[in-house]
């Protein structure tokens, strides 16, 4: 069956792919417009982090045995962890500052990351094999499915629905919101707006760690993988409009099935597809689609 | 009466370096320091942070390589050819991005930058993942013969002090009195009536323009333009040169650049020395690692030397000089 | 005020000068035969050639002991990272400044074109082992450029007609997007179209791309019943892998155009047995080249792959030529390479032509089954011997305006 000039194989096939380049860019997204939101900042080191979650999950197995699955919530930690002792030893001076420091600050310490990795290991990936239970691949017809990439989907559709909810459903979240509003008069009800953020801060950092131990068995491992994503998921974070919870869960998705369907119908256009639509919705919207002026 | 006494001595300086130093790395250093000069005027004078220099930077260089050497134009048209189409690039991209404030004015420059960056691997003319190799000198003017070494320092000099006296003129000027009210106390300018929008935009393409010129000019000092110059590093590594120089002054780009650029070349060497002296090994291995001390560099900065090295320094006489009986 | 501007602008001008004295050098004296190895040394090429070319190239030396006509030889490493710009500003700078006699290039045929470039500008001989493109003696020919271990034109005649031949009749590329890649896809669809066979499409990744998922699946849309995998390392490695995953090679057959055995290594031969490939040196071939393997295996605990292999040779030959002309004259050394017969553990009676290609036998390889497979690293069996003649480019085809 052709539609377009095209078989519905490919078409379906690459859609599907697709659905899993977005699965990555929704959690990642997700969590830097988590950490906008509240801390006004833009973490540059959002990809260095997340390749910080792959390489923990790499060096867990080949170091200390520990499979895939203890990694999968292990690695988060250690991500958040660290990402927490940056927020308190680093960003924390920045805040009285231009907003921009922040996202200077974050740059460099992508670089130093990077570097160390880099130094290490080299460019090129370390292989890291998909765990036993989603092995094999499913034929769905119009395509075979390795399992895994279904699971990748399925993890991270939970990951960004539960932030989302608890965001903006519960107390917990109600206090998050309110504390960007207005952080003096939150304080004055008693709560503790620095350890919230701080703590925030962890919990965008882990779901870029999360996000790369997701990503460990499909791509290479490797101290690049960071930054080859990182701005095409800013890209996606402009568009949604930045701070926008939901909005950055749907743009990250719908991005990634874009890109799938103009590697079907225009393959070259498949790298610059996301920051035309980019562009486009600037000159329409210019606080993005789920956006609020600020 | 005394700066003009110091210019002159930098500029003897500048006259004698090729003798002592291997000119070709001279050149590089020229034409970033003017990159980064060219980027103070919009982020230090203006204060707008773009992340997509790297555009104009890489996407000038590459007109001027393909004019030079698929169109066989001579070296004076292609490097106007580069700056011109730069300036075009900075145009286009100041009218999306110049309308959003603050971080959104950065992101978008950012993406912008990186749409620019996959056009160029797409488009064949640029030769891809190799790049443009060999470009070749030509004549100045098709009277001197710029492949010696020597010849071409001095060229690149007088471009290269020919677009710093640009900056520092508009700088000095009522243009430059705007930019830096806007840079202050954005919404003040526009109370008081003025356009705020259209002289960020000109700042921009300014900026823009003087950038690829320095992109040009790197393409038929060094002979090559390729993928590195518009990667978005590249971006980050003129915000590294004008942070580390000094934001807001006139020489802190200019020593940023120096310093980043000389840093890189020598990494290996000051990797050997540490590793001689501290007997820590881990230091041999420096020289593949010019990201971790660059990035390194760059954290400092942003939370300690805020000013830069310049800014620092002048900032530290202007304390003394007040401390001093008048 | 107007003195502390003098006193801030002398003091910057002192740290300015300070700062770049650092950056000036000497002048190294002739008195050295340097040798410039440039290579990917951390990116998707540094398992097949890399630091253990760099390896091989000082057992070159220090087999030679370390000296000729009396002046000590000493090597200099760099890595270029798979950049164009990084190699050519290396070689440059260590032509005019560190004395550097002779450039060996190791992988990335981008990086040697550029290398080849600054060689000829400067008139130094050039030797260029682990990049593929035959542009190197076509249009890039030089007078002293020397292409030793393969090129993509030996490549495409031997692996792409033997897979025409088994019945593998229509063709479709997975290619990396630079200039190895094309020319390896351009020679093999050549070669395919002569022999009788259709080229369907082809789609090219970025060199080291991480995920090749998506240009399987185009590929496999193609309905072809070859996937000519015109990349090589890590790319090779992954796109196998990943056709695996998916189920490609349930509907389609991988010829791999470039592989070594590194990559084989990595994949084991579960992935790999049954494919054809074309390589100048294996290990396992006869008693000197076992021997000299076992050498290597000792340094660096994998065995070498041709271009390691061919590294050793062609720093070899060079010192011969130094040692038998007197001198280290560029233009005395590239007359004499394109007179001798080279003889040695890697190459058997091979010589230099007068477009640059070093002209030796190539072999067809097939990779075994993992039953067949009795020691560790025992991964081919050698099917046929091609004569360098007849594998690299003929007189007719060559676009090489010195060898008419």
């Amino acid at each position: 069956m052709e539609i377009f000039g095209v078989s519905s194989q490919a078409l379906l096939s690459q859609l599907m792919l697709g659905l899993v380049n977005g699965s990555f860019y929704a959690m990642l997204s997700l969590g830097l417009a988590v950490i906008f939101g509240l801390l006004n900042v833009i973490n540059f080191a959002h990809g260095a982090l997340y390749m910080l979650g792959a390489f923990c999950a790499w060096l867990g197995l080949t170091y200390f045995g520990l499979n895939y699955w203890e990694m999968l919530v292990l690695a988060p930690l250690i991500v958040a962890l660290f990402g927490i002792v940056i927020e308190r030893t680093m960003l924390r001076w920045l805040y009285k500052l231009d907003h921009l420091y922040g996202l200077l600050l974050t740059f460099g310490i992508t670089l130093m990351i990077e570097g160390v990795f880099r130094s290490i290991y080299g460019v090129s990936g370390q292989p890291y094999s998909v765990p036993d239970a989603l092995a094999g691949a499913t034929d769905l017809g119009f395509m075979i499915l390795p399992n895994y990439r279904a699971w990748v989907v399925l993890a991270s559709l939970t990951a960004c629905f539960t932030t989302w909810f608890v965001i903006e459903k519960t107390k917990l979240g109600a206090y998050l919101r309110a504390g960007t509003e207005n952080p003096k008069l939150v304080e004055a009800f008693g709560i503790n707006v620095p350890l919230m953020v701080t703590l925030t801060y962890g919990f965008g950092v882990g779901l870029a760690g999360l996000a790369g131990v997701l990503a460990a068995p499909v791509i290479q491992v490797s101290p690049l993988m960071g930054s080859n994503l990182i701005i095409v998921v800013f890209a996606v974070v402009v568009i949604g409009g930045m701070g926008s919870i939901m909005g950055s869960i749907v743009t990250g998705l719908g991005l990634g099935v874009i890109e799938g369907l103009t590697r079907v119908f225009y393959p070259q256009a498949s790298a610059t597809v996301v920051f035309i639509v980019m562009a486009i919705v600037l000159l329409i919207r210019p606080a993005g689609l789920f956006g609020k002026e600020k | 009466m005394n700066k003009k006494i110091c210019y002159g001595i930098f500029l003897l300086a500048l006259l004698v370096a090729p003798f002592v130093m291997y000119p070709v790395l001279l050149m590089k250093l020229l034409c970033f320091a003017l990159f980064a000069c060219a980027f103070n005027l919009l982020l230090g004078f203006t204060g707008l942070l773009s992340f997509g220099h790297a555009a104009f930077f890489g996407g000038a260089a590459y007109v001027t390589g393909y004019a030079i050497q698929t169109l066989g134009l001579p070296f004076e048209v292609s490097i106007m050819l580069g700056t011109a189409t730069a300036a075009l690039v900075g145009l286009l991209m100041g009218l999306l991005a110049v309308r959003r404030q603050g971080i959104y004015f950065t992101m978008i420059t950012l993406a912008l930058a990186q749409m620019f960056y996959f056009v160029c691997v797409q488009v064949p003319q640029t030769g891809g993942e190799d790049g443009l190799q060999g470009v070749a000198r030509g004549k100045l003017l098709g009277l001197l013969d710029l492949s010696n070494d020597f010849t071409m320092y001095y060229v690149v000099l007088a471009i290269a002090i020919g677009g710093f006296a640009l900056i520092v003129r508009t700088i000095h000027s009522p243009f430059g009195q705007v930019l830096k009210a806007i840079k202050e106390n954005e919404p003040r300018a526009i109370s008081l009536g003025y356009d705020v929008d259209k002289y960020k935009l000109l700042a921009f393409v300014l900026s823009a323009a003087l950038a690829g010129l320095a992109g040009s000019t790197k393409t038929t000092a060094l002979g090559l333009a390729s993928l590195t110059d518009v990667e978005w590093t590249m971006s980050g590594l003129v915000v590294l040169m004008t942070l580390v120089g000094g934001l807001g002054t006139v020489i802190g780009p200019i020593v940023g650049a120096v310093l980043v650029i000389g840093l890189e070349n020598r990494l290996s060497d000051i990797g050997e020395w540490l590793a001689n002296v501290t007997t820590i090994e881990w230091f041999r291995t420096l020289g593949d690692s010019a990201s971790i001390v660059i990035g390194f560099i760059f954290v400092v900065c942003v939370l300690l030397f805020r000013r830069g090295i310049v800014g620092e320094a002048l900032a530290f006489f202007a304390k003394s000089a007040n401390r001093k009986p008048a | 005020m107007k003195r502390n501007n003098k006193i801030i602008s002398l003091a910057l001008a002192g740290i300015f000068g300070v700062a770049t004295c650092g950056l000036a050098h000497a002048q190294i004296s002739g008195d050295v035969v340097k040798i410039g190895f440039l290579t990917d040394m951390s990116g998707v090429y540094s398992d097949i050639d890399g630091q253990g070319g760099a390896e091989a190239i000082k057992m070159a030396i220090a087999d030679f002991g370390g000296t000729v006509n009396g002046k000590k030889i000493e090597l200099v490493t760099a890595d270029h990272q798979n950049k164009a710009d990084n190699a050519a500003s290396h070689a440059r700078e260590w032509f005019d400044q560190q004395g550097v006699d002779v450039l060996i290039g190791g992988t990335n045929s981008g990086a040697n074109l550029s290398m080849a470039k600054v060689a000829v500008e400067k008139k130094r001989p050039f030797i260029s082992i682990g990049a593929g493109s035959a542009r190197l003696t076509n249009e890039e020919c030089s007078p002293y450029t020397v292409h030793y271990a393969y090129d993509t034109t030996a490549l495409a005649k031997v692996t792409g007609s033997t897979v025409v031949k088994q019945g593998g009749k229509s063709w479709f590329f997975l290619t990396a997007d630079y200039a190895f890649g094309a020319s390896l896809e351009s020679d093999t669809t050549r070669v395919v179209k002569a022999d009788g066979g259709t080229v369907l499409g082809d789609v090219k990744h970025p060199l080291g791309a991480s995920d090749f998922s998506s240009f399987l699946l185009q590929a496999q849309a193609s309905k072809a019943q070859i996937l000519g995998l015109a990349n090589a390392g890590g790319d090779t490695i992954n796109s196998i892998k990943a056709a695996n995953e998916f189920g490609i090679t349930k509907t389609m057959k991988l010829a791999g155009l470039l592989m070594f055995i590194n990559d084989v290594h990595a994949l084991t031969l579960n992935l790999t047995h049954g494919m054809y490939l074309t390589d100048s040196w294996y290990w396992d071939k006869n008693d000197e080249t076992r021997k000299w393997g076992r050498r290597y295996f000792e340094k660096m605990k994998k065995m070498p792959s041709s271009l390691q292999a061919a590294d050793y040779s062609a720093v070899t030959q060079y010192l011969n030529a130094v040692k038998a002309t007197g001198t280290d004259n560029p233009e005395k050394i590239m007359d004499y390479l394109k007179k001798a017969k080279l003889n040695d553990m890697y190459v058997k009676n091979g010589y230099v032509r007068a477009d640059g290609s070093m002209v030796h036998d190539m072999y067809l390889m097939q990779v075994k089954q993992q039953a067949d497979s009795k020691y560790p690293w025992d991964y081919y069996t050698v099917v046929q011997t091609v004569p360098g003649e007849q594998a690299f480019t003929t007189k007719e085809e060559t676009k090489c305006a010195l060898w008419k």
